[in-house]
C-alpha cells in the first residue's frame, strides 16, 4: 500500500514507530496529485513548496520526540477558510486575488496540531451549489466516475480525500455541503453542531446555518479531526462554551440497546431504488450491532427545502453586500460609485450567486419580510421541535444522505430547483442546528458510492462517532477504491 | 406570476447588480419557479409560533473591553483595488 492511501491513524502509527517521515508522506501525496489532479481537479491551488517546507519542519519536531495529533499529515482546506498570505477565493472571480491577512481559527488549530496544508480545495462559488459546477475555476469531477459531479459545495475537499490527493480535508456545511459530497464520493464527512467549531475566518454564506467539519477516510480519523477542530473560540460570538469531550473515546464502543430512529417521511417518492435498498440494509446492520430500529416522525420534513431557500439566500444577500469592489477583491471600471458597485458585482459573481442574492433581497425587501423571512423562521422553529420530539424516542436517527447517487456533470445546471432537491435529506440538520455524519454504506450496480446519514441531538457528536464506528465495524461494507 | 420583469429589475437595483436583458428574462422565470415552490409554506398555520433566528439558545456574547493588537492600516489596505495613503479610493461621489 502506498503512503497516500493511508488513514491518519495508520500514518501516525508509522511516524511513532519511525517507519516513515512527514517528508515521505508529503512527497507521496504530491506524487499522487501529479498523477490524478488533471483528471479530478480537486484543487484551486496546490501548496507544493509550502507543504514541503512544513514537512521539513515537522520532521525536525518529530525527531525531537514532539509528535502531535496531526504531525506530518497532509490536509486540504476548502478555499472558503482564510489562510494568512495564501490566496483564498471562495471559488469566485470576485475574490480571485484576495490574500487574507490572518488565519481562520480552524487553520490555526490544524497548524498547531502539526497538519501540513497541501492545497486549497475547489468548491461551488461562495458554497452555493450541490455539484461544485458553479466554481469560477471550473468543475471538480467525481473520482469514481469522471463524467459525474462529486457533490457540493465542498466537492473539491471530498474528491481530494476519495482520490487520495490528501489524507483528510476541511469543508463547510450550510445545507449538506459536507455530508452530500462525502456520500457521493464514498468517504466520511461530519457536520458538527452549530457553535461547536469556530467560524472565525470562514467566509460567510448563511451565518445561522454555516458550520465547518472534516472529511476523512474512516470514522476513527473523523474523531481525530474533531479533537483538533472543536472547541469554544472567544473570537466567534456564536461559538458555544460547552464541554468538549475527547471524541476518540467513542471509537470502537458498542451500541447495545440503542434505539435508532427511522423517519418515515424520508422514505417517500423520488428516492433512487438502489439507494433505498442500501439504506434498508443499513437498518438491518443496526440490529446486528445490537440496536433496535424504531419508526419516528418528522412531520415538517416536506417544508425544509422551502424554509432553507428563504433563510439561506436572505442571509447570503446580506453577507455578500460586502463585495463592492472597495476593500478587497475584484473591481470593475465604472462611471460613478453606484455604477462601479453594480458592474463589479455583475462581473464578479456567477449566475447561482446572483440568483440567490436576488431571492434573498426580494424576501427581505419592504412589504415581503413577514410573508417570507418571518414565515420561514416560524416553520424553522417547528422543524427544530420535530427533532426535539424525535430524540425523546431514539438515541440517533438514520436516513439516506442523498436521494440519488452522483449525477452527471451538466445534468441539473439549468434547473435550480432540481439541483436544490439533491440536499433534501441534509438541510433539516442545519435548520435545527444539530450534528450529522455521512459514511459509506454500499455501491450501486454501476459502482457509484452510496452514503448513510446519522443525526443526533445538539452537541451529541460523540454519539455519532460511536454509532458510525459500530456500523463501520459490523456492517461489512465492501472496501473499494476509485479506479483512477 | 408572482414577480414581473420590472420587479426583477428593481430587486437587482436594490442588490446593486447590473443585469443584462437575457439575465432579466431568465431570472424572472427562475425566481417565479422558486417563489411558487416556497408558497408551500402557506399551507401551514404558524399563528403564535415564535420565529427562530438561532439554532442554539445563545443570547448576547460579551467579552471584556480590552485593547488587543489589530491588523493595522498597511495590511488592511493591501487587498484594496485602489488605495492612497491611509484611505480606500473610490470613484467620485460628490459632483
Amino acid at each position: 500500500m502506498e503512503l497516500y492511501q493511508s488513514t491518519i491513524h495508520e500514518l501516525q502509527d508509522k511516524i511513532k514507530e519511525g517507519k516513515t517521515t512527514a517528508t515521505e508522506i508529503t512527497c507521496s501525496v504530491l506524487q499522487r496529485i501529479d498523477a490524478v489532479e488533471e483528471k479530478v481537479h480537486s484543487y484551486i491551488r496546490v501548496l507544493k513548496e509550502e507543504a514541503l517546507a512544513a514537512a521539513t519542519d515537522a520532521d525536525k519536531e518529530i525527531k525531537k520526540g514532539n509528535i502531535k495529533p496531526l504531525s506530518g499529515i497532509p490536509v486540504a482546506l476548502k478555499d472558503i477558510v482564510c489562510t494568512k498570505g495564501v490566496p483564498t477565493t471562495c471559488g469566485s472571480h470576485i475574490l480571485h486575488n484576495f490574500i487574507p491577512p490572518y488565519d481562520a481559527t480552524v487553520v490555526e488549530k490544524l497548524r498547531a496540531a502539526g497538519a501540513i496544508f497541501i492545497g486549497k480545495a475547489n468548491m461551488d462559488e461562495f458554497a452555493m451549489g450541490s455539484s461544485t459546477e458553479t466554481s469560477y475555476f471550473g468543475p471538480t469531477r467525481n473520482p469514481w466516475d469522471l463524467e459525474r459531479i462529486p457533490g457540493g459545495s465542498s466537492g473539491g475537499s471530498a474528491a481530494a480525500v476519495a482520490a487520495d490527493e490528501c489524507i483528510a480535508s476541511i469543508g463547510s456545511d450550510t445545507g449538506g455541503s459536507i455530508r452530500q459530497p462525502a456520500a457521493l464520493c464514498g468517504i466520511v464527512g461530519m457536520k458538527p453542531t452549530y457553535g461547536r467549531v469556530s467560524r472565525f475566518g470562514l467566509i460567510a454564506f448563511a451565518s445561522s446555518l454555516d458550520q465547518i467539519g472534516p472529511f476523512t477516510k474512516d470514522v476513527e480519523d473523523c474523531a481525530i479531526m474533531m479533537n483538533v477542530l472543536a472547541g469554544y473560540d472567544p473570537k466567534e460570538s456564536t461559538s458555544v462554551n460547552v464541554e468538549n469531550p475527547d471524541y476518540h473515546q467513542f471509537v470502537g464502543r458498542d451500541i447495545q440497546g440503542w434505539k435508532v430512529g427511522i423517519p418515515k417521511e424520508y422514505f417517500v417518492e423520488g428516492i433512487d431504488p438502489e439507494v433505498k435498498a442500501a439504506i434498508e440494509e443499513s437498518i438491518k446492520a443496526m440490529e446486528k450491532c445490537g440496536a433496535q430500529s424504531v419508526e419516528i416522525s418528522l412531520p415538517h420534513t416536506q417544508y425544509c427545502l422551502a424554509v432553507y431557500y428563504i433563510i439561506a439566500p436572505a442571509e447570503a444577500s446580506s453577507n455578500l453586500a460586502r463585495y463592492d469592489g472597495v476593500k478587497y477583491g475584484f473591481r470593475a471600471a465604472g462611471g460613478d460609485l453606484l455604477d462601479m458597485y453594480k458592474k463589479t458585482r455583475m462581473q464578479g459573481f456567477g449566475a447561482e450567486v446572483k440568483r440567490r442574492i436576488m431571492i434573498g433581497t426580494y424576501a427581505l425587501s419592504a412589504g415581503y419580510y413577514d410573508a417570507y423571512y418571518k414565515k420561514a423562521s416560524q416553520v424553522r422553529a417547528l422543524i427544530k421541535k420535530d427533532f426535539e420530539e424525535a430524540f425523546k424516542k431514539c438515541d440517533v436517527i438514520l436516513t439516506p444522505t442523498t436521494p440519488t447517487p452522483a449525477f452527471k456533470i451538466g445534468e441539473k445546471t439549468d434547473n435550480p430547483l432540481q439541483m436544490y432537491l439533491s440536499d433534501i435529506f441534509t438541510i433539516s440538520t442545519n435548520l435545527a442546528g444539530i450534528p450529522g455524519i455521512s459514511l459509506p454504506c454500499g455501491f450501486t450496480k454501476s459502482g457509484l458510492p452510496i452514503g448513510v446519514q446519522f443525526l443526533a441531538g445538539h452537541f451529541q457528536e460523540g454519539k455519532l462517532i460511536q454509532v458510525a464506528s459500530a456500523y463501520e465495524r459490523k456492517a461489512q461494507v465492501e472496501k473499494r477504491r476509485p479506479g483512477l | 406570476m408572482k414577480l414581473t420583469a420590472q420587479e426583477v429589475e428593481y430587486v437587482a437595483h436594490l442588490a446593486r447588480l447590473e443585469i443584462t436583458p437575457q439575465e432579466k428574462e431568465k431570472f424572472t422565470a427562475q425566481l417565479n419557479d422558486i417563489l411558487l415552490y416556497i408558497d408551500k409554506l402557506n399551507e401551514l398555520d404558524t399563528k403564535g409560533v415564535e420565529p427562530m433566528s438561532h439554532a442554539i439558545g445563545v443570547t448576547n456574547a460579551f467579552r471584556e473591553d480590552n485593547v488587543v493588537e489589530s491588523i493595522g492600516t498597511e495590511k488592511t489596505l493591501a487587498n484594496a483595488p485602489d488605495a492612497r495613503g491611509e484611505f480606500f479610493r473610490v470613484p467620485k461621489v460628490i459632483e
